[in-house]
């Protein structure tokens, strides 16, 4: 950890979360669908589409175009432009370009937009495509994609801190009843633990329940001054702490943590606060085996205890430790990059009171994680912050 | 442990022929460096020259140092098996038609963590050694297999995509009168090959053990002259549905040391008949021959899998004394090797042997050491059953290979001497 004390977040803020509804299949392009988010926003905003002076991006499905040429197709002339590729870390990675940005002063509004289209072919070109050791070191091997790189680390953590299928299931089970509130989750049916039991494997120990379901969506949120949100009358997010970190323990023979367990201790320290005070916890879920790794890589349990944490709550909207309220990619769906944004908009929407069916009765400080990129064989972003609601 | 590969039943003739997929074959430049130890059956990875640290996957510059110094190098095969599964789902039509496939990750005791294909006889965990072979595509694919070995593990179905092993398969011998052929015939015989065509370019000529082999019920001779366009054709449209195997043994080497070079002679037969055997022989076999294996590239566990050239060392480098054969060695190899290309879509192998001298009639003055056709049959099986598809047999080959690469203008001096 660097001896120079980090920047506060003060009098930057985060706000109207935006959800365009997912679709299995979408015969339009990734630029429909972030066109649609960034349209969205502005009109929620009742600002003009010139005061939106910066704008981020993240998208699987925009290729060949950039960021860039996403500018000119939706006419925006930003004076501040990033693209974060870092699928599931997204969400918070955008949240601490943009608010640097706007705490300097480079952007006064900064839209943050992921999206991707889903259309029957382009996710097996996203994971064939996906990196240069994917293609030569791990697709070759079965193309199983992101099931069968998770299965591995779900054999090994199974293995060794000895969670079982109904740990997982507990799980999803608790996130399809959070997805029942939800009317954009793409899965509309209760599922019970004998349901979850019974699936057909996919990808040993990975079966049916355990995969998310592939989409197109899109999500977004804007950043700006407190000054201006008051202003414009919306209500807001404050940001307590974040952190990222890429390729962290490149020495663990196989992933059984993630880059949180290397600055959890700086992401409390920065909020000044600490896991008990956290309210709800929205964590990137592409399987279940990575939200037990986040449970204690974040400090919520200990290293190998995350299946005993399992078994004493109940992570429902009323339940003992309200958790990915929304649903979860595993319920919801995942819309390419957009599935890294999801749970840091739902987390906006419960710290602004406008979370809908999926309100929680408390809901004052939380934490949405994200996790991205498996390059070879684990998962390479990590990153989480620590959301207040504001008081308007 | 694998159960023994079961008979191939008799093909219904009405049912559809499956066709070749073959599985995901993209690799980026520094991983083809995997597929030149593949095809020749090494172990190598890559090692930085600064700090020692081996990669995996390959890369430009070291993980550990930023070094760009990264060579290719022989390094301990044995790591730990750490987290396996079985994918009964793929996102790859050429994996779909092979499900359940297991695959696993392993700890290298040289340092690099590698997912593999891993054998049905592995256990979940422990010890296991691991190899590179090539797969359908011809590209580098690491295989998991047992620390020691089991019975029958070349039978595993994961394990025969990366190999092409004649057991249970029919094998088309193009000259059978010779004394390579022989020594081919009955290695494959021994390798567990169903049957084997024995081609015979020359009736009237009697060769005892010719006819000793014919009485096996699984040897069926037949007349084939590769110089004879017709004879060819003739052949493959008899039996071409049924060769799954091709190992071209006819070959021509006339004339004593010394009398074959270029400006020793004053014409051209010596070369145009070597040509006709060697050159012209080997593509008027591939047109008539080819086709029918391409199809066949999938059909069933006995599918066409590889034709197997026997060039010569000399191929790469000419031995003047010999010089007119020589230069048809290079034409044959550089028909192989379009030839590989033009069957790679298909999956089928294309097996090329760069032997040494050969101990033979027309090598009688040629010193030692020398190979027995029995040895090159050895190696042509070995190869088969390992998944390589260059491979050279004795010391000479071995030796000028090795050359080649330090100094190939060494070669060229010391050979013309
Ligand atoms: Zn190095």
């Amino acid at each position: 950890m660097s001896a120079r004390p980090r920047l506060g977040y003060d009098g930057v803020v985060v706000n109207l979360p935006v959800t365009i509804p997912y679709a299995r299949y979408s015969t339009h392009s990734a630029h429909w669908w972030l066109g649609r988010a960034l349209g969205e926003l502005i009109r929620g905003s009742g600002l003009a589409k010139r005061d939106v002076d910066g704008v981020c991006v993240s998208s699987f499905t925009l290729g060949p175009d950039t960021a860039v040429g996403l500018m000119q197709h939706l006419g925006m002339s930003p004076r501040w432009l990033d693209h974060i590729p870092m699928g599931g870390a997204s969400g918070v990675v955008a949240l601490r370009r943009a608010a640097r940005a706007v705490q300097a002063g480079d952007a006064e509004v900064i839209a943050c937009i992921a999206g991707d289209t889903n259309q029957v072919d382009s996710f097996r070109n996203t994971v064939s495509q996906f990196s240069r050791f994917a293609q030569d070191a791990v697709y070759p091997y079965g193309a199983g994609g992101p099931n069968a790189s998770f299965a591995l680390l779900t054999d090994y953590y199974m293995q060794h801190y000895g969670a079982t299928r109904e740990d997982f299931g507990k799980l999803c089970v608790a996130q399809r009843d959070n997805a029942l509130k939800n009317p954009h989750a793409l899965m509309k049916k209760p599922l019970t633990l004998a349901q979850y039991l019974a699936a057909r494997s996919i990808t040993d120990p990975i079966h049916l329940f355990d995969c998310v379901m592939p989409c197109a969506g899109a999500e977004g949120y804007l950043v700006m001054t407190e000054d201006r949100a008051r202003a414009l009358k919306l209500p807001f997010t404050r940001i307590r702490s974040t952190i990222e970190r890429h390729n962290a323990f490149p020495e663990d023979p196989i992933q059984f943590r993630g880059g949180w367990a290397m600055d959890k201790d700086d992401l409390y320290a920065h909020a000044g606060t600490g896991p008990e005070e956290i309210d709800f916890l929205e964590t990137y879920d592409d399987y279940p085996v990575i939200n037990m790794m986040q449970f204690e890589d974040l400090g919520f349990c200990a290293k190998g205890e995350a299946a005993t944490f399992v078994r004493e709550h109940s992570f429902t909207l009323d339940g003992s430790f309200p958790f990915n309220t929304s649903g979860g990619q595993l319920s919801v769906g995942q819309a390419g990059a957009a599935g890294g944004y999801l749970g840091f908009v739902q987390a906006v929407r419960q710290l602004t009171g406008t979370a809908g069916a999926t309100q929680l009765a408390k809901a004052r400080l939380g934490m949405v994680s994200g996790f991205g990129m498996i390059n070879y064989d684990r998962g390479l972003c990590s990153g989480a912050a620590i959301l207040e609601r504001g008081q308007v | 442990m694998t159960a023994p590969l079961a008979t191939p039943k008799k093909k219904n003739p009405v049912q559809r022929t499956r066709l070749a997929t073959l599985p995901p074959g993209a690799r980026s430049r520094s991983a083809l460096g995997l597929t030149r130890a593949a095809a020749e059956g090494r172990f190598e990875l890559q090692v930085c020259a600064d700090c020692a640290t081996v990669q995996y996957p390959p890369r430009e510059v070291c993980g550990h140092c930023l070094s760009e110094q990264l060579d290719w190098q022989t390094v301990d095969n044995h790591g730990e098996l750490i987290a396996t599964t079985t994918l009964r789902h793929s996102n790859d039509l050429y994996f779909r038609e092979r499900l359940p496939w297991r695959v696993g990750t392993v700890k290298m005791a040289a340092g690099p963590v590698v997912v593999a294909h891993v054998h049905e006889d592995c256990a979940a965990s422990g010890t296991v050694r691991l190899t590179l072979k090539l797969d359908r595509s011809g590209q580098a694919v690491l295989h998991a297999l047992p620390e020691q070995d089991t019975p029958n593990m070349n039978d595993a179905a994961q394990l025969r995509e990366s190999t092409c092993d004649p057991k249970h398969r029919r094998v088309l011998v193009t000259d059978g009168k010779s004394a390579m052929g022989i020594a081919v015939a009955r290695a494959m015989l021994d390798a567990g090959a169903a049957a084997v065509f024995l081609g015979d370019p020359t009736p009237w000529k009697t060769v005892a053990a010719y006819d000793t082999l014919i009485e096996d019920e699984r040897v069926q001779p037949v007349d084939l002259d590769v110089t004879d366009t017709d004879s060819v054709d003739r052949l493959a449209a008899s039996i071409g549905g049924k060769v799954d195997l091709l190992v071209n043994t006819a070959s021509y080497l006339r004339g004593n040391p010394g009398e074959g070079g270029i400006l020793g002679r004053k014409d051209v037969i010596l070369a145009r008949d070597a040509m006709e055997v060697n050159v012209l022989g080997l593509m008027r076999l591939a047109q008539a021959f080819g086709p029918g294996m391409r199809f066949r590239a999938a059909d069933g566990t006995n599918h066409a899998v590889a034709w197997v050239n026997i060039l010569s060392i000399h191929a790469l480098a000419p031995l003047p004394a010999r010089g007119a054969w020589s230069a048809s060695m290079a034409a044959a190899l550089s028909a192989a090797l379009t030839l590989r290309a033009e069957l790679a879509g298909t999956g089928v192998r294309v097996v090329n042997i760069f032997p040494g001298p050969i101990d033979e009639e027309w090598e009688q003055l040629t010193p030692p050491p020398k190979l027995s056709p029995a040895a090159v049959a050895k190696a042509i099986i070995h190869a088969l059953k390992d998944g390589v598809e260059d491979v050279y047999v004795g010391d000479i080959a071995e030796e000028i290979r090795a050359r080649l690469r330090e100094n190939h203008k060494a070669v060229e001096r010391e050979l013309g001497q």
